[in-house]
């Protein structure tokens, strides 16, 4: 038997072992004396919502097809792990090898949202890494980030040693390369970190200085070591056919968030919702092969064993050859015996036969994004989805059978007014009617419900909103109170549910968003204080977390509230994500005259995407005027 | 066609339970092409019956499920391919044709066989030899079982079919495990530490299920898989 890394007593005493024992069908075993480079994949939230994410799986099947690698993974131990670890001194643990995280070469954490960086000091902490980069020694791995989070990676630039912007599929072997030559050299762990800093898409974050103004805002930032770039491209995978992509992913023995085959058809969003960071951030959209798409399919549902296949990206109605895709989907899998599942389309005559198709009409629901109660804000925000065509799409699923629709609504967009949250009720109210209308007495089998769900509105970098003004947590609640009160004064109110997040949160990941490296240390003190799953309500302790910044003497509404000028430097200005700041500063602008930008797919908009030369941004459309 | 699978659980394998097993072996059909047969409707699911649950932190070798199948290869040809897809920890040990009428696994199963060993440092204060002695003696061992909704009085000494120690001490048990009677293995240890007026721990014991039967017509307890034919 495999020797586990937590005792026998403690895995029957706390919930879900499953989570610390590894062994996974497909999880890959080396032999650790033959492989020169010890890699660690983290996600730094439970093992249920890490296994569910698709970057680390295909970093994973990467590493481990290099014979000089063996990458192995570690999510965040859930509390009550979290507490024996501590208490018994036990060292966190990668799940293949259950060997100490602390003995490996780099560890590598994934951060997809900001409400996560106090786990990634607790995933350091029970490592017994130093928390703080400056304090490492070549006795710890080198503590890379990468994901969504590190386009502004200012807040936690303190805590990692390298970040990684961009698709992890380019770089990562060039870095592996220059660790083993830097090592045989017996480099210091600081020249290893400027040399690494120098390859594209690398930040190595100790080597950078920032001063401010007087205001606090950012007056300047450069590099202190010679060579070094002043602003970083991100990196991107040109061809999305000719790259990396795990045909045997890791299957978990316990149930995961995403508990089947996905299989990603493009990346990038041609849409350009003024509010989306992922929509910018992965421009060109650059689509995948279908040919290759329907054997990965194939060879996936094989290797695991799902019984479940779902199609991941931004939209997937605009992947041009869904259709072909979907229908040898649905042949392949009634076959199998496997589901399809199908988020993120469009709700139209296409989408609805597939959908009738592959779901049982009476348990499914039908979901609408229209982010915003009006025309007029809709077209601020950029949202291309007009009232009738939410009407007619909700008209022909009544049709259809279906009599659940959901609604996603965002609160707090810039230019918001009273009129637009009466909005989200009035449009929930006529899509009720149109129930109403639209099926007669007698075939109504059950009753119609619309759930409408709204979440905050929080400015992301790299958007045409990054410019904009967040609200206090009273206003948010307000604007919450107003929504309800709108909705139970509509005539279908009975046919309305209505739900929203929490504020609290809101507001702090406001301040992440957008913060600066002033945030490290608030970071550390609410770390501190006992604050990590914050994204996870029964463990938020809002409280200390004021605590923390009073303490730090940062001022929330520095990050949340200000106003923001057109020419203020932003922490995350040194990182070039292709879109150019002009560009997304003229759609800010667009956004005050509510005008709407057409998508990549009409005519391209010179956003300076173009420049990685690969993609939509090749192919015959529009011009911008 | 019916088919009748029986496997061992060992190593890090003990910590998944019994729901998460299940979902496990769904998978690994799938992945070893087995000719599953499906039920209908829109999330068709596997036609499978476990026979017992074995609870988390329990090793066993003998464990069995049941599957409806539409075409077999040969008993060794589907052993192999279940095997060459399992966990370390779960090996298939056969794979055997059910006859046309029979009892599905779980419905079938009437006792099971465990041996239980102490962990290293939780022997227990007197000796076990003589709490078994005293267990045999006596005409009655009345136990109160807690269920969610009432408690129950059984009487061990009717369901516990036979009790005795190895000849390395280890404990063996074959107990009554059919749906109405029910016996845990703990169930027994707490009322031999009874007599002692001791509780045993939670941890003080390494549990293993060594078979599974069923009772023939005759009345006797057999294997579960006695009633199977190679393919």
């Amino acid at each position: 038997m495999r020797k586990l890394a937590l005792p026998e007593e403690v895995l029957l005493t706390i919930e879900k072992p499953a989570r610390y024992i590894g062994n996974e069908i497909n999880s890959v075993i080396k032999d650790k004396n033959r492989v020169d480079i010890r890699f660690c994949m983290c996600f730094p939230d439970v093992y249920e919502i890490g296994m569910s994410h698709l970057g680390i799986q295909i970093l994973y099947d990467m590493f481990n097809q290099w014979e000089d690698t063996w990458c192995e993974r570690v999510y965040s131990p859930w509390m009550d792990a979290d507490h024996i670890l501590r208490e018994k001194n036990i060292p966190l643990f990668a799940l293949e090898s259950q060997d100490p995280i602390k003995n490996f070469d780099f560890l590598g954490i994934t951060i997809q949202y900001e409400m996560c960086y106090t786990n990634i000091l607790q995933v350091l902490d029970l490592s017994n890494i130093p928390l703080v980069a400056a304090e490492r020694t070549w006795d710890d791995p080198i503590v890379i980030g990468g994901g969504p989070c590190t386009y502004n990676p200012e807040p936690i630039a303190d805590f990692f040693d390298l970040f990684y912007i961009g698709e992890g599929e380019t770089q990562y072997r060039n870095l592996l390369d220059l660790y083993k030559e830097m090592r045989a050299k017996n480099a210091t762990r600081e020249e290893f970190l400027i040399e690494a800093g120098k390859l594209p898409g690398i930040y190595a974050p100790s080597f950078y200085v920032v001063t401010y103004q007087e205001d606090g805002t950012i007056a300047d930032m450069q590099p202190t070591v010679p060579g070094l770039p002043k602003t970083i491209l991100k990196e991107i995978v040109t061809d999305v056919s000719e790259t990396y992509y795990p045909l045997k992913p890791v299957v978990p023995f316990i149930k995961c968030t995403q508990d089947r085959v996905v299989l990603e058809i493009q990346r990038g969003c041609i849409r350009g919702c003024r509010f989306c960071q992922a929509g910018q951030l992965y421009r060109p959209v650059r689509e995948r092969n279908v040919d290759l798409l329907k054997k990965y399919a194939v060879a996936m549902l094989d290797n695991t064993g799902h019984e479940e296949i779902s199609l991941s990206s931004l939209s997937s109605s605009d992947y041009s050859e869904l259709p072909e895709l979907v229908n040898f989907l649905i042949d392949e899998c009634r076959e199998k015996k496997v589901n399809i599942s199908l988020p993120s389309l469009r709700i139209d005559a296409f989408s609805l036969d597939v959908m009738s198709k592959v779901q049982d009409i009476k348990k499914s629901s039908l979901t609408f994004a229209p982010e915003a109660g009006t025309q007029r804000l809709r077209n601020v925000i950029n949202k291309g989805l007009t009232e009738p065509v939410i009407l007619n799409g909700a008209i022909q699923a009544f049709e259809g059978g279906w009599t659940r629709v959901k609604l996603y609504f965002m609160l707090g967009l810039p230019t918001e007014t009273n009129e637009d949250i009466r909005g989200i009720a009035e449009l929930a109210n006529k899509i009720a009617a149109a129930f109403f209308e639209t099926v007669p007495k007698e075939k109504r089998r059950e009753k119609v419900q619309i759930v409408v769900s709204t979440s905050f509105f929080i400015p992301k970098p790299f958007t045409p909103f990054q410019w904009a003004t967040m609200y206090h947590k009273e206003d948010y609640i307000e604007k919450a109170y107003q929504t309800r009160q709108a909705i139970s004064e509509q005539l279908n109110q009975r046919s309305i549910k209505y739900n929203w997040h929490e504020a609290d949160v809101s507001v702090l990941e406001g301040v992440f968003a957008r913060g600066d490296r002033k945030l490290g240390k608030v970071l550390l003190n609410a770390y501190k204080r006992g604050c990590y799953f914050d994204a996870w309500s029964e463990f938020y302790k809002h409280e200390e977390w004021l605590k923390a910044f009073e303490e730090c003497n940062i001022d929330i509404d520095f990050y949340t509230t200000r106003e923001r000028s057109l020419d203020e430097v932003f922490p995350w200005d040194f990182i070039d994500c292709g879109v150019t700041k002009e560009f997304l500063k003229k759609e800010w602008l667009r956004a005050h005259e509510e005008s709407v930008t057409p998508n990549c797919k009409v005519q391209c908009n010179a956003c300076g995407a173009a420049r990685f030369g690969c993609g939509i941004c090749f192919e015959e459309r529009g011009t911008a005027e | 066609m019916k088919i009748r699978i029986k496997f061992t659980k060992h190593g890090a394998l003990k910590f998944i339970g019994h729901l998460d097993v299940m979902r496990y072996f769904q998978k690994a059909i799938r992945r070893s092409g087995i000719d599953v047969a499906y039920s209908t409707g829109f999330s068709p699911h596997q036609i499978m019956s476990f026979a017992a649950p074995l609870g988390v932190g329990l090793t066993s070798d003998g464990e069995y499920f049941d599957l409806e199948v539409h075409s077999v290869t040969s008993s060794e040809d589907m052993k192999k391919r279940l095997n060459d897809t399992m966990a370390d920890g779960i090996e298939i040990l056969s794979v055997l044709a059910l006859p046309e009428k029979c009892k599905n696994a779980m419905a079938s199963v009437a006792a099971a066989g465990y041996e239980i060993s102490f962990r290293e440092g939780h022997e227990p204060k007197f000796s076990i030899a003589e709490a078994i002695g005293h267990f045999l003696d006596r005409d009655q061992v009345l136990y109160i079982k807690k269920t969610q909704k009432n408690e129950i009085t059984l009487d061990l000494k009717q369901s516990v079919y036979k009790i005795g120690l190895t000849n390395d001490n280890r404990i063996f048990l074959l107990v009554d495990a059919s749906s109405a009677g029910n016996i845990k293995p703990i169930m027994v240890m707490e009322a031999l530490y009874r007599e002692y007026d001791e509780i045993p721990g939670d941890f003080d014991f390494c549990i293993h299920r060594t078979e599974t039967y069923l009772r023939d017509e005759d009345g006797t307890l057999k294997p579960l898989d006695s009633i199977g034919q190679a393919i």
